[in-house]
């Protein structure tokens, strides 16, 4: 495939003999030429444009440098070019993860996304004419309160890394203290995430390892489950010191590693996040994500973002209605929990399709897949001489490797071959390759990952 | 009709019922997950068919109103036709399969689309630098004013400006975002004629003031008249200006926020660069700034070196606010809409959401009293207060407005207008469509003089009546649960 | 709407009685009417210090939140589990068994409390 750079840089729009005006000024405007004048006479105005007579008069229609208009054939000719000079992690072997991991969306969920009545509804806010909107939230509440063993979670954030960030911000809300620790094994992408929401209010961010971290004072633990080198560290003694020390404990959490592992609730999380995108819609390039939050019932009043709930109408059918409102920016305003307004609803709802789609059962098997095939490929490297993997067993999918070539060094190699390789990341001082293996990596690009990393460069 | 069929999934669920394959590992058993680290009992999931789950989610959006089965008048929304072929854009193979991480080398391709998105976007605000991290509008907000404080960090007045101004009609963001930013929260009134009151504003201004959040036009759907004396004013105290741009589809293309004197300023791709809002997210924030707030851009900023696209950790940046360089599957769309209509288009655009709100501000004006009779921009309000005489609220307008086919306008916002009714019809709506929305109006004003009972038992004709909001606050039942019913015990 | 003769009101809307040296807090008929169907009251801990006209709990319907001041000083000696249980005994029974908490007050009632009439007149004003 090309990923070569672009080749002129000014102007950034290409003068192409494509680039002819089309034959309406917006095809989205339905309005003909005497249906404007009626609205006009109506109005009581000459031209639309007196509409307009209040903006400064040195000021209006200034001139604005905009590419001209492109007909569908040209814009989709214009995109798919830029498309081509992308490298689809997709199609070819990929072995990144981190913040996104790489999982396959069922074709039932893509349509149903795809489906109008789904994408291009309003917020829930008039429930009779949403109820569908709403019981497919209803139905990722449930899906969410299940996999992570908490109690009640919300409709959904922007992604993992803001929804730890807010909930942070809401232990720090709940215990009146200012200072958030944040295990080492938390992603450097989500701590820098924390570190942005926490400066807001001054909060002091700390990173530390949690089994021996300084508790004291502290609003929140913060525990990545798989944490970012993969490894899995039982929560409950993590719980247990951080309760001790009056904190609460917030775990990020992978959905697809909590087929398998004790749930964070069990465990005496106080607060579960994670990130939901990688089983509702394709990576795209880091958005638009999912972030699942999860918490006790205690807590549900301090809890951010949009929560749906069962009730009846005066007939006494189900139905079900955005509620407890109050904790929100429109209703509480500067005291609200949050000043989010999203709930990422269409991902919600593309996650709640898949997990129906797979069940309990797909969901082990695809976890049992990602882990076994990520465990056969560690131990292979592990025997390639120069080679180690840096990663503590146990791990999930994901683990860290160190060998003969810096990271990127590897990487370049890979892509020699074809293969987009695994994350570059510093741990504890020393630059490890960190490699995610999922079930869109099938055992030949294994084989393929490991003999490009010990053949000679081609 | 049959009577629906309402039952969760979790209610239909059938054990060892399957709707998915998985593909087996296909290598050697590794040794297993520690017995202490694994899950003791899988998750309580639905177990259906590939079928089943289908007919289950077409079923629930047929119960769902959406841009493409009618017309949203919702004041403050944008609900405007959301183009195919932006969709078709934003499935592009090597779009969708992008992964963050990969190298810059490896995704010129997206990043040269989404920088031609920033540099659309700052020709348009007339504004030096954009980001197109926030993954939605309140993000944005969040980003934007975290980049007012750390400017006046960078000057040493940060301890002293500890006050953020925002209009008394104001979206409830705008407080929430000052607040999460740490500032405390004033309040600036409105006067009569629905401009910010200048002597409010002058005596609320002082050097404890870090910025004054303005929405333009305004959440009445009005122009501020004196703008620019705002702006000066803002200014004059050492303070900074920022933009809610919810309502830049009234003027986008006619005049440039950056001209009028505003610093910052996020723009809702859902609303005025026609992204679906996908029930309620997801949407996309993008932020454009003058000169001076760019060395605190979110991570990662684009920008071209050498020739080549790559993403930056600008030199004073205030972090990052997600994990990639923002909601690309959105940003995808907008940036295609905006190479759909070029300038002429997106002028015609907001005139014509303009022109299409006066015409319903005129049509109804005989029917519904308006707190501000002047002009609007791309959106009208109403008070229903007259109709109280007959004991019928906003609300029930609202409601009985369903049964007319119509989505409810946005209703008790702002909230300095008594029984406000807001409408915004949007530029993509026909003149037979609102002409039929401004008849369902009056005809339920008639209804509310005739028969008012009609009124407050609407919607008669929905999938489910008017729910019982108070009893779901009360008991709230959040999630299924195999113990208990999902119904609230009265 | 009642304003019982018995019992001395505050301007942010809220009841005293004064009983057995305590005093029993609630809010009035009024406030429950304005308010709409009360879904949710938050209150102070039982042995916590309340102060005559500062902020001690929340009161919310479904799209509103008000803030509920204490009308008297002292030491909140109970709660009334009930109510916070279920919230709609506030609109049923707003002088009753809608009653918020029982103070133990330091001194006795503060100065400008009003007596049902001159409540009456505050809100009839409103």
């Amino acid at each position: 495939m090309a990923c070569s750079p672009p080749t002129s840089i000014a102007p950034w729009w290409a003068p192409s003999s494509l680039g002819l005006e089309l034959t309406v000024r917006n095809p989205y405007v339905p309005h003909v030429a005497d249906e404007r004048r009626a609205m006009c006479d109506v109005i009581g105005v000459a031209s639309a444009d007196d509409l307009f007579a209040d903006l400064p008069a040195h000021l209006r229609d200034p001139r604005i440098e905009l590419p001209p208009p492109m007909a569908e054939a040209e814009l989709l000719r214009h995109y798919r070019a830029l498309a081509a000079r992308t490298a689809d992690a997709l199609a070819v072997p990929c072995f990144l993860g981190g913040p996104l991991q790489r999982h396959a969306v069922p074709a039932v969920t893509a349509y149903v996304l795809g489906r109008g009545e789904f994408s291009t509804a309003y917020t829930p806010y008039q429930p009779e004419i949403a109820q569908g909107t709403l019981q497919a939230a209803f139905e990722f509440q449930s899906a969410v309160a299940e996999l992570t063993g908490m109690d009640v979670a919300n409709a959904g954030m922007y992604d993992g890394p803001s929804a730890l960030a807010e909930a942070c911000l809401m232990a720090a809300a709940v215990t009146g203290r200012r200072r958030v620790v944040l295990d080492e094994g938390v992603d450097p992408v989500a701590a820098d995430v924390v570190r942005t929401y926490a400066s807001g209010h001054q909060l002091q961010v700390e990173t530390a390892r949690a089994a021996d971290a300084d508790l004291a004072g502290a609003a929140a633990l913060a525990v990545q489950y798989p944490d970012v080198l993969g490894q899995v560290r039982p929560l409950a003694p993590l719980a247990a010191r951080a309760h001790a020390a009056g904190a609460l404990v917030c775990a990020s959490a992978d959905p697809v590693a909590l087929a398998l592992l004790q749930p964070p609730g069990e465990a005496g999380a106080d607060i579960v996040v994670g990130e939901g995108g990688p089983l509702a819609a394709p990576p795209t390039f880091g958005g638009p994500n999912l972030g699942l939050f999860a918490c006790r019932k205690e807590l549900v009043r301090q809890m951010p973002g949009r929560i749906v709930g069962a009730t009846v109408d005066a007939r006494g059918r189900r139905g079900f209605v955005l509620t407890l409102q109050t904790r929100e920016q429109h209703i509480r305003r500067e005291r609200a929990t949050s000043n989010i307004c999203t709930a990422q609803q269409l991902l919600a709802t593309g996650f709640a399709v898949t997990l129906a789609l797979l069940g309990p059962a797909g969901l082990r098997e695809l976890a049992e897949t990602c882990y076994q095939r990520a465990h056969a490929l560690a131990a292979r490297i592990a025997t390639l001489p120069g080679w180690s993997v840096a990663s503590e067993p146990p791990f999930f999918h994901e683990f860290a490797v160190a060998g003969p070539l810096p990271p990127r060094a590897v990487n370049a190699r890979l892509w020699e071959h074809g293969i987009v390789g695994g994350r570059p990341l510093v741990w504890r001082g020393t630059e490890v390759l960190v490699l995610s293996v999922t079930e869109l990596n099938p055992p030949d690009q294994l084989d393929a990952l490991v003999a490009a990393l010990t053949e000679p460069r081609s | 009709m049959n009577r629906r069929d309402d039952r969760l999934t979790f209610e239909r669920s059938v054990p060892g019922r399957r709707g998915l394959g998985v593909p087996a590992p296909g290598v050697p058993e590794q040794e297993p997950l520690p017995g202490e680290l694994r899950r003791a009992a899988p998750p309580g999931l639905p177990e259906l068919s590939q079928a089943e789950v289908v007919r289950y989610y077409v079923g629930l959006g047929r119960l769902n109103y959406s841009i493409e089965t009618g017309m949203y008048p919702l004041g403050s929304c944008t609900m405007k036709y959301n183009p195919k072929a932006n969709d078709e854009v934003a499935g592009l193979s090597g779009f969708a399969g992008a992964h963050p991480l990969q190298p810059d080398e490896l995704s010129q391709g997206v990043l040269e689309a989404l920088w031609e998105l920033q540099e659309a976007l700052k020709a348009l605000t007339g504004m030096a630098e954009a980001t197109l991290c926030p993954a939605a509008g309140a993000q944005g907000e969040l980003t934007g004013m975290l980049m007012v404080r750390a400017w006046h960090r960078g000057r040493g007045e940060d301890e002293r400006r500890r006050k953020v101004l925002v209009p008394d009609s104001a979206h409830g963001t705008n407080p929430a975002t000052a607040a999460m930013c740490g500032y405390q929260v004033v309040a600036v009134p409105t006067d009569p004629a629905g401009n910010m009151d200048m002597d409010g504003l002058r005596a609320a201004l002082g050097d404890d003031v870090a910025g004054l959040m303005l929405t333009l036009p305004n959440t009445l759907g009005l122009w501020e008249q004196h703008i620019l004396e705002i702006a000066d004013a803002v200014h004059g105290a050492g303070a900074l200006l920022y933009g809610d741009g919810a309502n830049f589809n009234a003027i986008a293309g006619h005049v440039r926020p950056g001209d009028l004197g505003f610093d910052a300023m996020h723009v809702n791709v859902h609303k005025t660069f026609s992204t679906p809002h996908g029930g309620g997210g997801p949407g996309a924030g993008p932020v454009c700034c003058a000169a001076a707030l760019a060395p605190f851009l979110p991570d990662p900023h684009i920008e071209r070196r050498d020739g080549r696209l790559v993403r930056v950790r600008p030199e004073r940046s205030i972090g990052r606010v997600g994990p990639g360089p923002g909601s690309v599957g959105v940003l995808l769309r907008a940036a295609a809409y905006l190479r759909t209509l070029g300038l002429d288009g997106i002028r015609e655009m907001s005139a014509a959401a303009v022109l299409n709100a006066n015409y319903l501000r005129v049509r109804l004006a005989a029917t519904y009293d308006q707190p501000y009779d002047r002009p609007c921009m791309h959106e009208a309000v109403f008070s229903a207060r007259a109709l109280r005489r007959q004991g019928v609220r906003a609300l029930d307008v609202a409601k009985r407005l369903i049964d007319y086919g119509f989505h409810p306008p946005t209703m008790y916002f702002p909230l300095i207008v008594e029984e406000a009714l807001m409408i915004e019809p949007t530029e993509s709506e026909t003149k037979e469509s609102l002409d039929a929305f401004a008849k369902a109006m009056h005809a339920i004003a008639d209804e509310a003089a005739t028969e008012p009972e009609l009124l407050h038992d609407a919607p008669h004709d929905a999938p489910v009546g008017r729910l019982d909001e108070a009893l779901a606050a009360r008991r709230p039942v959040l999630r299924w649960t195999p113990e208990q019913s999902v119904v609230p015990a009265g | 709407m009642q304003f019982p003769a018995e019992l001395r009101y505050s301007r942010e809307h809220e009841w005293v009685r004064v009983e057995d040296g305590a005093a029993v807090v609630g809010i009035t008929d009024f406030a429950q009417d304005q308010l709409g169907d009360v879904v949710f009251v938050s209150l102070p801990a039982v042995g916590s210090k309340v102060a005559a006209l500062e902020k001690m709990g929340e009161i919310e319907s479904v799209k509103s939140v008000s803030e509920l001041y204490s009308p008297v000083s002292g030491t909140v000696v109970e709660i009334n589990q009930a109510a916070v249980d279920s919230p709609e005994t506030i609109n049923r029974d707003a002088y009753g068994e809608g009653w918020l908490l029982r103070v133990a007050m330091d001194g006795g009632l503060p100065d400008g409390l009003l007596s049902a009439d001159e409540y009456r007149a505050v809100v009839g004003a409103e």
